[in-house]
């Protein structure tokens, strides 16, 4: 027993933080606090300004954020919430945790954000990831006319996979069902996760995966590798912005307006291309790395309001499952 | 049994029992509680509890099945190698799922090494996904473990018996019904059951595998009551039907896996008259080797060439998650231990049904759970670590179980009249006589629980912060960084430390063990 | 003296009444059909049953409340009587001190008990490194160290040669008479009745009859004795 209650206590010993200084909590997905991520640079540079002590907890993904704030509700420990996107931000309103905010920035979003609550740090659109020498089709419909093979995501555990549910269905509207069933028999398999279906891709198992434009940019400049390109539709890509807010019930209101401020400044915003490999939010002074400029471009942005959104969801989400569980 | 004297007493048994019961329940109503909204059963869900119920069935049948000819071909031949070949056959067992996942698609894919050695002579691709191949995934998992707890079975039957039998001149059918087949009858049910509650929980694989959402699993829709509904009552629900299903399944294993034990051999090492056929023999292990092997192979073939990719944070992770497998261990021992005496001693049903139960829960209702219960009284994240060494432990127990009871029952059975005249107190037994008895059982399972815990990615991602990361984990956030041949060096470093874990324990149970 | 008083054991559709005593230094055999309940009627005694009905006493002080270790008594049974995995010392010291923390003097003792059944300097051995008549003898010399008032056989000899039992029965006879303990052996073997003991408790058509002496007994027995012995 008292080996037991030793090696507990080892275990429970995580780093002690420094307690004069004042700390600002906050939770965001795993993926960013992750050593590979923007958390350990973000912390870094905040901290360097702040005076403050930034702890990020992170959380499976965006929507496993949400749930948690929401388990926690008004105890929360978190002062900042880092990483829902626009499908989430009504459901996230709802909870009424969140406080407004009072950022102003130059946007360089393809889209207008007017949001008074949810700041946006990056965005991305949808795409599907292929092999260079892949002839990629040009639409949905012809992915499904061809015998191309792809994985997905289930959008009912993945954000990618609710955003090509959103994708279609704003492509598509009344006709995303068809959409679906043709598609169904070009689809390999549906997975957990982007990991999943992302490895599966690199194994060769399919001829596309679904992933983001800047998703080359990655084997471009970590890697190199220019074999990797991402398939540009005409009927427009689904965009995902992610966005952060502040809790109402926070202690450190200031420095939380402190932190949001810095999220939309250069540094923040030019750690992000080359950590989260997404667009950053306001495009830094020193401009995109070397290796963005050979992404495609989509011609038109897709991106149902936050309303729209949420109220579409469920709608797309019997019908992905009606066609896909023929 | 009941009003006969024991040696040794069932109350610490039952108490861990009641410990993991409540942590199980406790959890499941912990959620229940929190919900907002009632959870009510949609057509979705009664689709989900369908194909689960099938897929499991058939996955339980068909490791069983399969299971049965490589057990007995493992424990009827004598080759160089045989103990590091049914070490190594449980690997799979401990793989990190998405890890698993890439392996077997790896060989069996689309584009496979059985599709391209097809392509070879034109024949198209094997079509991998759909129920078979979730069927095929979960054989995988399972058929070591179902191979491990028969061929246990098979080695239980005193040599002597064959010896009878070879003597009455049975032959190879004759062995079978009048030794084997009465064994099996006794050893199956619990296998059925212990992999029909495994294959229950499964969410990733089965959805990767089954090739979309017809293969929604209960698990699956958990998921998505917590993550995308956010229905805590649906989610309560559906984990507590999970559970009956679990309970139903144990129980039915325990009503018909009753009957009596071979007796005492007089453990002699004597010459084997259960021959049977070489040849079929050998086909059977070369055939269970291939399918098991080939895909770990492939997890080392891309592991290799991302050891070096491998930052230093690996490492890290790779300690952190040793902590956690030793301090699994120690739990389960705790708790695995005593349960094992109590249902030895006869409490049979109430601390055998609390043992499976940790199959069956969800590991999000667990975590979920957990973390709202800890929240008022500590950060969750400063007990990261041991709420996953506690949850890996819970999980593993019914393995743990499978492989002790048998053991502690024939101790009790044989040795228990003459430690009740010579006086020795409970505790005195339990230490002199049970323990040194139950060594190679107790090695193997704490192998077991070290290599699983290892591998498990349980309840961490729940509760971690930055700092805090177990190895599975570490891999998961390689991958979500694009960095996926490191991530692979790091399943490889995984699969040698958790088989590293099991052949250490396992060998050092049997070391100098008596007979 | 060992009093059963209007002892009833019952075992499902199985019963057994017991009333009779067995004088102190005794050496009693108990001889019947197989299935009569000899076992039941020794592993009652010993505590390993529970009674329905009656008292059992040992020189006025009743045994039915205690546990089978704590009974002045030591039994032996018709296998599993040693520990696999303790060597014969450790066995032997298990009558002394089960959580075997031996003093000195408890040593001497076990080596001393080892002798008196012939096997000194085996102590070390496993008992699967040792012959059967061994593994008896073993168990015989732990009998010695527990120092019970009684001993129990149940018939623990049955997988020796003739010439071996023989021999183990004179070792349990020479024992017994040296620390004047009283005997209940169980036997299906009138010759083993005969070779050591006085007196003959027969188990037939669910009765342990009161002793008789045993060379009375065979020379005019009683119809269901003389059904078991045809």
């Amino acid at each position: 027993m008292k080996h037991l209650a030793i090696a507990a206590g080892i275990l429970a010993a995580t780093s002690a933080v420094a307690a004069d200084k004042p700390q600002l909590t906050v939770y965001t997905y795993d993926s960013f606090v992750s050593d590979w991520g923007p958390g350990p640079k973000v912390e870094e540079a905040f901290e360097a300004e702040c005076d403050c002590d930034l702890n990020l907890v992170g959380v499976e993904d965006g929507a496993a954020l949400l749930s948690r704030l929401r388990l926690e509700g008004k105890n929360t420990d978190a002062d900042i919430v880092l990483g829902l996107d626009t499908n989430l931000i009504t459901a996230a309103k709802e909870t009424g945790l969140f406080a407004p905010h009072s950022v102003t920035a130059d946007y360089t979003l393809p889209v207008d954000w007017t949001d008074t609550v949810f700041v946006p740090y990056d965005w991305g659109y949808f795409a599907f990831v292929h092999n260079a020498d892949l002839p990629a089709p040009a639409n949905f419909r012809a992915l499904a006319d061809s015998d191309t093979k792809i994985i997905i995501q289930d959008p009912r555990s993945s954000t990618p996979g609710l955003g090509l549910l959103l994708w279609v269905k704003a492509a598509y509207g009344e006709d995303a069902p068809a959409i679906w069933a043709d598609l169904a028999d070009n689809i390999v398999t549906v997975t957990k996760g982007w990991s999943e279906a992302y490895g599966l891709f690199l194994e060769g198992e399919a001829d596309m995966v679904l992933s983001y434009t800047t998703s080359p940019a990655y084997h471009v400049i970590a890697e190199e590798d220019a074999s990797k390109a991402a398939a540009a539709f005409d009927e427009g890509h689904y965009m995902q912005v992610e966005v952060a807010a502040k809790l109402a019930n926070s202690e450190q209101s200031e420095l939380a307006d402190q932190f949001l401020t810095f999220m939309v400044s250069d540094k923040f915003q030019q750690i992000i291309p080359t950590t989260n490999w997404m667009y950053p939010a306001v495009t830094p002074s020193s401009g995109l790395p070397e290796g963005f400029d050979t992404l495609v471009t989509p011609q038109k942005s897709l991106l149902f309001d936050q309303e729209t959104a949420a109220s579409v969801r469920d709608q797309a989400l019997s019908e992905w499952l009606g066609a896909l569980s023929q | 049994m009941a009003g006969r004297a024991q040696p040794v007493t069932p109350w610490p048994g039952i108490g861990a029992a009641s410990l993991v019961a409540a942590l199980i329940l406790g959890t499941l109503a912990t959620v229940a509680l929190r919900a907002e909204t009632g959870g009510g059963f949609n057509p979705a869900d009664w689709a989900a509890l369908r194909f689960t119920l099938v897929q499991a069935t058939l996955s339980a049948l068909f490791s069983a099945a399969l299971a049965v000819p490589v057990a007995r071909a493992l424990a009827r031949r004598r080759f160089p190698g045989r103990r590091a070949l049914i070490a190594l056959l449980g690997a799979p067992f401990i793989l990190p799922i998405i890890v698993a996942i890439l392996g077997l698609l790896q060989v069996f894919g689309r584009a496979g090494w059985i599709s391209d050695l097809l392509g070879t002579v034109g024949l198209p691709p094997i079509q991998i996904y759909g129920l078979h191949g979730v069927v095929l995934a979960h054989v995988f998992f399972n058929l070591p473990l179902a191979t491990r707890l028969i061929l246990q079975g098979w080695q239980e039957i005193p040599a002597e018996r064959f010896r009878l039998a070879a003597q009455l001149g049975c032959g190879g059918m004759a062995m079978f019904r009048l030794i084997e087949l009465p064994m099996l009858r006794r050893i199956l049910p619990g296998v059925l059951a212990v992999v029909f509650a495994i294959c229950l929980t499964s969410f990733a694989v089965a959805l990767t595998l089954g090739g979309g959402p017809r293969a929604t699993t209960i698990e699956l829709a958990i998921y998505q009551a917590f993550t995308y509904d956010f229905n805590l009552g649906r989610a309560a629900l559906l984990s507590a039907v999970q559970l009956a299903l679990t309970t139903f399944a144990a129980l039915a294993a325990l009503k018909f896996s009753r009957g009596d034990g071979f007796g005492a051999g007089l453990n002699r090492a004597i010459r084997r008259w259960d021959g049977g056929t070489p040849v079929l023999d050998t086909l059977w292990i070369l055939a269970a080797t291939a399918f098991l092997l080939l895909p770990l192979a492939s997890v080392v073939i891309s592991g290799v060439l991302g050891v070096f990719e491998m930052p230093i944070l690996v490492f890290q992770a790779a300690l952190t998650s040793i902590l956690v497998a030793v301090a699994s261990t120690a739990i389960l021992l705790l708790l695995a231990l005593p349960m094992a005496t109590a249902i030895a001693t006869g409490r049979t049903g109430i601390v055998e049904l609390s043992g499976i139960l940790g199959l069956a829960a969800s590991p999000l209702v667990i975590g979920t759970g957990l973390f709202v219960l800890i929240r008022p009284l500590a950060n969750p994240t400063d007990l990261a670590l041991p709420v996953t060494a506690l949850v890996n432990a819970v999980m593993a127990l019914p393995f743990a179980l499978r492989i002790l009871v048998p053991a502690a029952r024939d101790t009790v059975d044989r040795h228990g009249r003459l430690a009740l005249s010579l006086n020795m107190n409970n505790h005195t037994f339990f230490t002199r006589i049970l323990l040194p008895r139950l060594r190679p059982q107790i090695g193997f399972a704490a192998g077991l629980t070290a290599a699983l815990s290892m591998g498990d990615l349980g309840v961490i991602a729940l509760f971690a912060d930055a700092r805090i990361a177990t190895l599975p984990l570490q891999i998961y956030r390689l991958m979500g960084a694009y960095q996926m041949q490191a991530a692979a060096g790091g399943a490889l470093l995984l699969l040698i430390l958790s088989m590293g874990a099991f052949w250490i324990l396992d060998r050092g149970g049997r070391w100098h063990a008596e007979a | 003296m060992l009093k059963l008083d209007d002892c009833t054991i019952a075992n499902g559709d199985f019963l057994l009444r017991a009333d009779f005593q067995i004088m102190s230094g005794a050496s009693v055999a108990i001889i019947g059909p197989s299935g009569a309940g000899k076992s039941t009627l020794l592993e009652t005694i010993a505590g390993f049953r529970d009674l329905s009905n009656g008292q059992i006493s040992w020189n006025g002080q009743t045994l039915t409340p205690l546990s089978p270790g704590e009974r002045p008594l030591a039994m032996l049974f018709q296998d599993g009587n040693l520990f696999p995995h303790l060597d014969a010392a450790q066995n032997v010291a298990l009558g002394l001190r089960p959580n075997g923390r031996l003093s000195d003097a408890d040593r001497q003792q076990v080596e001393a008990a080892l002798c008196r059944v012939g096997l000194p300097e085996m102590g070390a051995r496993k008992p699967a490194e040792l012959s059967g008549g061994q593994q008896s003898r073993v168990a015989l010399a732990r009998i010695l160290v527990q120092k019970r008032d009684i001993l129990l056989l149940d018939e623990p000899f049955a997988a020796l040669g003739p010439a071996l039992k023989a021999e183990m029965l004179d070792l349990v006879a020479d024992l017994v008479a040296e620390t004047r303990t009283t005997l209940l052996m169980v036997s299906h073997d009138p010759r083993d009745a005969h070779r050591i003991t006085g007196q003959t408790v027969l188990v037939a058509d669910q009765i342990a009859h009161p002793p008789a002496a045993t060379a009375q007994l065979f020379e005019n027995p009683p119809p269901a004795l003389r059904d078991y012995l045809g």
